[in-house]
């Protein structure tokens, strides 16, 4: 038996196609998702993200933990409220998932982690835990809603009493703050403004009911895949996993290197790994008719990789992929695609923000 | 529920075929096949004057999920394509057995049109999936 989160009833009755991810029922489309993805970049839409796992990480020695366990260092975080991307990587260097944590204060954290990686995201987080002094607590209590788009600070209103509103209003991205049920971050998987939400499992439908009447739209997993590519963001289990380094995943960036004696799990695997080279992670563009899809081999000046997300985008109009790939790049690729070598532009893995397109060469 | 309308010939990949008079048979895909491949994106139509026979592979649907073949349903000659689905693909979403026919062919042989399932048979043959 699949498991449903607290909306499932809503979706269905919404008419959501509603497929399996990973063992969880959840909407695939409510009709189009095409017209959900505008949605998104033009006005508001909203997912269903309960099936996320979300761990409050808390106890004395949270922070010692937490910067022992992820690849980016929670020192960065000063402000409460302030939020981080990072990788969770093993010894090797490899991903175990990709998360966002949540600063409160020293002793408590609160991570979003992927659904799909739940188990044994949930044991590594315990083994780590080992001697620190910190209590890992997995919240299935909530669920969670993603708010995005252009409109949502507007649409959001609805959901807050004037003072939440206030608090929430001139929150500058990767914040978040609890107000009595309700936990409102600015983060997301769009690359548009918006809010992710997180309140008790039996208010969710109220709220989502209420951002519906409010011109909301409803948006399944395959807007949020588009949406998601146009905007670069890595898909765990796609564009990277434990075989992939942070490093080979564009995912550098999350990685916090300095100060040179912090000694997170992996860091000796990545020195390693930076010294001798990695391959990359490319976008790609083919202005012509078809579609770039997962799994195509591709060819580079440093040789053979391979297409990890490819879809069409419907806010450019034509495909677009990542790719993972030996260096040299060069400035483009070849592909082969129904049985003919086709050739496409590489450039940064990054294709649409705020509604504009934002392609640059790599 | 998919829509399977009567008066129309299936075949079990899905195609659609209507009959225009003098040989010539309309042909799409079905209400099943569109909501089986997603939002389309793409139409590749095979060219007026292309000749295939009965099964051969002469088009490409192309949705956000899938490339999918059509399959000539008849031997014959295509004597029409539907070239507003080069800029609005979404009407084999919208309107499968409608606007969002893909070609016209002139079959070389009638006969072949018995080999096709009935609505009934094409509903029967997509519940067992």
């Amino acid at each position: 038996m699949a498991s449903k989160t607290p909306l499932y009833d809503a979706h269905v009755a919404a008419g959501a196609k509603m497929v399996d991810f990973h063992g969880w029922d959840m909407p695939l489309n409510y009709g189009s998702q095409i017209e959900e993805h505008h949605a998104v970049r033009k006005q508001a839409g909203m997912f269903d993200v309960s099936h996320m796992t979300i761990v409050d990480v808390t106890g004395p020695e949270a922070k010692p933990y937490l910067r022992h366990l992820l690849a980016n260092d929670v020192a960065k975080l000063q402000q409460p409220g302030r939020a981080l991307y990072t990788g969770m990587l093993n010894q090797d260097g490899g991903v175990i998932d990709d998360l966002i944590v949540y600063y409160f204060a020293d002793d408590a954290y609160r991570l979003v982690v992927n659904s799909a990686t739940r188990d044994k995201d949930m044991a590594w987080l315990v083994k780590q835990a080992g001697e620190f002094d910190v209590a890992v607590t997995e919240r299935t209590e909530l669920a969670m809603i993603a708010l995005q788009g252009p409109l949502a600070e507007e649409k959001i209103a609805i959901l807050l009493s004037d003072d939440q509103y206030g608090q929430v209003k001139n929150m500058k991205p990767f914040f978040g703050v609890q107000h009595g049920d309700v936990f409102v971050a600015t983060t997301g998987y769009t690359g548009e403004k918006g809010y992710e939400i997180i309140v008790p499992n039996e208010l969710i439908v109220s709220a989502w009911d209420k951002l519906r009447d409010n011109g909301v739209q409803p948006c399944g997993l395959g807007a949020r895949d588009t949406l998601r590519l146009e905007a670069g963001m890595n898909l765990y289990g796609q564009d990277m996993d434990e075989q992939v380094s942070p490093l080979a995943a564009n995912m550098a960036w999350s990685v916090a290197f300095e100060p040179a004696d912090r000694d997170f799990i992996g860091r000796r695997a990545l020195e390693q790994q930076k010294q001798q080279g990695t391959e990359k992670l490319i976008g790609l563009v083919m202005e012509e008719k078809g579609v770039l899809r997962a799994g195509l081999k591709i060819q580079v000046e440093g040789g053979e990789g391979v297409i990890t997300s490819g879809t069409f985008s419907p806010t450019l109009g034509y495909s677009i992929a990542m790719a993972r790939v030996p260096q040299p790049v060069g400035d483009t690729a070849q592909v082969e695609m129904r049985k003919k070598m086709v050739t496409v532009k590489v450039v940064k893995p990054a294709f649409v923000r705020n509604g504009e397109a934002v392609i640059k060469p790599y | 529920m998919s829509n399977v309308p009567t008066e129309l010939k299936y075949a079990a990949s899905h195609e659609w075929v209507r009959s225009e008079g003098n040989g010539i048979y309309t042909v799409g895909i079905t209400e099943h096949a569109q909501e089986l491949l997603g939002d389309m994106v793409f139409v590749e139509l095979p060219e007026e004057g292309d000749t295939f026979s009965v099964g051969d592979d002469c088009a490409v649907a192309e949705s956000v999920k899938a490339a999918s073949d059509i399959y000539a349903p008849l031997s014959g000659e295509i004597v029409e394509v539907n070239e507003d689905l080069e800029d609005s693909p979404e009407s084999v979403n919208n309107d499968p057995y409608g606007d969002g026919w893909l070609f016209k062919i002139k079959a070389d042989d009638d006969s072949e049109l018995k080999n096709l399932l009935d609505a009934e048979a094409y509903s029967a043959s997509i519940e067992d999936e």
